[in-house]
């Protein structure tokens, strides 16, 4: 029964609709056609395109990854084509699929991220996913997601200029990622996104220099899942907006972690370098699952989780 | 579609020198579509968290009829050291072939490898087959040096050099170079080995006016052109991604 094998995993984030609850996590799986030789693009959730910026960006020097104990980290510095290059080169190619299209934007003050978001508005993708763990450069650097003010700022400015929902990712390097949750909800978030990677550092000892060219970078990969699934959980509590639930997912029984944490829906990201399938094959275990438990619809699990 | 992502069966893993290791593999999806210079990504084991990314590989031989690929690895990391365990019957995961390989266009070729990056020269001297090539090779010493066995029957003159002289000419790769292009008349140069050879190499070419073609090597993820840790500015100003729009380029192209 076909149709019933797609309406199990359906879900509907913010009024985007996606075939599984299983995404593509900013940075990972480039605009998406980079992986079109090894996945059918239609049957992934949503494809979250490279982070985007106004200008063209090209990134940071030096070595932009490291590998860790069951992860790895990357200071790639946001390289990226920019926003009209996206809008006018990339998004045509993406049309051709039948899969929602995100675009995740990062600005160094707010009126950046309104810009982005109005040149957006009308380029046919599904969503906005706002990064905001961006430096604020008005604010001396501080990362506009460590600070509720500044984040709700950026969100306020982004929902002025768009009517595409709009997707705000969390940074988990903060103290209180409840507090952060609360303001963007309260700012008009449609939707929370979490984990992004947690700031870390690798030294060489051969040469006591630093492993990245950048100094620190962003850890990820399944190290880091149980933050990640212990901040969704918390956010879970605190929000009425749906949660897209990330870090370090591999398989579907990672991803059902998160789901039942909170999660509406999931994204892999560090595991499509491993396995480019994966996207699929975790969707494919996903509704494994549910017909092995007799449920029929994902969303069932959401936040299920027995805390006794 | 070109590039695959396939379970491939070792049928052979043996020590060739000190620590480079032959690995050959049963891929037929790839081996019967390989360009020489390409790579494969390959992965040790399937359910291993750690080490958890994939190891580019360059293609040093492949074999479209017995459907093999073969990598010539040396012991570097954890990796490749975890790589050495592999036995006949094993299998491995392997994504390919990935990146642009050489143009094959030279009438009269000349190769110059350093190091390890003799291997993927191998399976392009083999790509010439009916216009023999000349290869320059260099290493640091003898020991290191086994490479002429594996090329005497793919390239016509063999020259060497080794840095503390136990063989060939006492000094660097590129030091024989201008010689070479002083006694003959080549169209292409062909270079792969150690980012500072590959600079001297693109330099004399272009003193000489040869073309030349470098094949670069840099840390990388995803190895499509996803995750852009392999990107490198250009002479063009656009962003090159080593895995797509290389590892091989244009000397002139390359920002040095």
């Amino acid at each position: 029964m076909v149709n019933q094998d797609e309406s199990m995993l359906a879900v509907n984030i913010a009024g985007i609709k996606m075939k599984t609850p299983v995404m593509t996590a900013s940075g990972t799986f480039g605009f998406g056609l980079e992986y079109s030789d090894f996945v059918d693009l239609n049957q992934v959730g949503a494809i979250v395109v490279k982070g985007t910026t106004l200008a063209p960006k090209v990134g940071n020097s030096g070595r932009r990854i490291a590998e860790t104990p069951a992860g790895m980290m990357n200071c790639i510095g946001l390289e990226n084509p920019g926003v009209d290059e996206f809008i006018t080169n990339t998004m045509p190619k993406l049309a051709a699929y039948q899969v929602p299209v995100i675009v995740n934007i990062s600005g160094n003050t707010v009126e950046d991220y309104g810009e982005l978001a109005a040149r957006l508005d009308q380029s046919g993708i599904a969503g906005l996913e706002v990064n905001i763990s961006c430096p604020n450069v008005k604010q001396g650097g501080l990362a506009f997601g460590t600070c509720p003010e500044s984040a709700s700022e950026v969100v306020r400015e982004v929902k002025k200029k768009t009517s595409l929902p709009v997707i705000v990712k969390l940074s988990p390097n903060v103290t209180d990622v409840v507090l952060m949750a609360k303001a963007v909800e309260a700012a008009g978030a449609d939707a929370i996104s979490l984990i992004n990677t947690l700031l870390g550092m690798a030294i060489d000892i051969k040469t006591w220099r630093p492993v990245l060219g950048n100094t620190v970078g962003g850890l990820s990969g399944p190290a880091v899942k149980p933050v990640a699934v212990r901040m969704v959980w918390q956010v879970a509590k605190a929000v009425k907006v749906p949660i897209i639930g990330m870090g370090g997912i591999m398989t579907a029984e990672d991803a059902l972690e998160f789901i039942l944490a909170g999660a509406s829906a999931v994204a892999v990201g560090t595991a499509n370098f491993v396995n480019p399938y994966v996207s699929v094959d975790v969707a494919e275990g996903i509704r494994d699952y549910l017909t092995k438990r007799g449920l029929t619809q994902v969303s069932d699990l959401v936040g299920k989780v027995n805390c006794g | 579609m070109t590039k695959t992502c396939v379970t491939a069966q070792v049928i052979k893993h043996n020590i060739i020198a000190g620590d480079v290791w032959e690995l050959v593999v049963v891929a037929p999806e790839i081996a019967s579509n390989t360009r020489p210079g390409q790579f494969v990504h390959i992965r040790l084991a399937a359910d291993t968290l750690d080490p958890l990314l994939r190891r580019p590989f360059s293609i040093a031989d492949c074999d479209a009829a017995k459907g093999t690929l073969t990598l010539l690895y040396r012991v570097v990391g954890r990796g490749t050291e975890l790589m050495t365990k592999l036995q006949p019957g094993n299998t491995i995961n392997c994504m390919g072939p990935l990146g642009t390989g050489f143009n094959v266009s030279a009438e009269r070729p000349l190769l110059v490898g350093g190091g390890m990056g003799l291997a993927p020269l191998l399976l392009l001297a083999r790509a010439f087959c009916s216009r023999p090539a000349t290869i320059l090779m260099g290493g640091r010493n003898e020991q290191e040096l086994f490479w002429p066995n594996l090329y005497a029957s793919v390239c016509q003159n063999i020259h060497i050099t080794s840095d503390d002289g136990s063989v060939g000419h006492h000094g660097f790769t590129v030091d024989l170079l201008p010689e070479l292009l002083k006694q003959q008349k080549f169209d292409v140069i062909y270079a792969c080995g150690p980012h500072v050879m590959l600079k001297g190499v693109a330099a004399i070419a272009a003193q000489y006016a040869v073309p030349c073609q470098v094949s670069l090597e840099d840390y990388m993820a995803c190895g499509v052109g996803a995750c852009l840790s392999c990107t490198c500015a250009s002479t063009s100003g656009k962003r090159h991604k080593v895995c797509t729009d290389g590892p091989v380029f244009w000397a002139q192209e390359v920002v040095w």
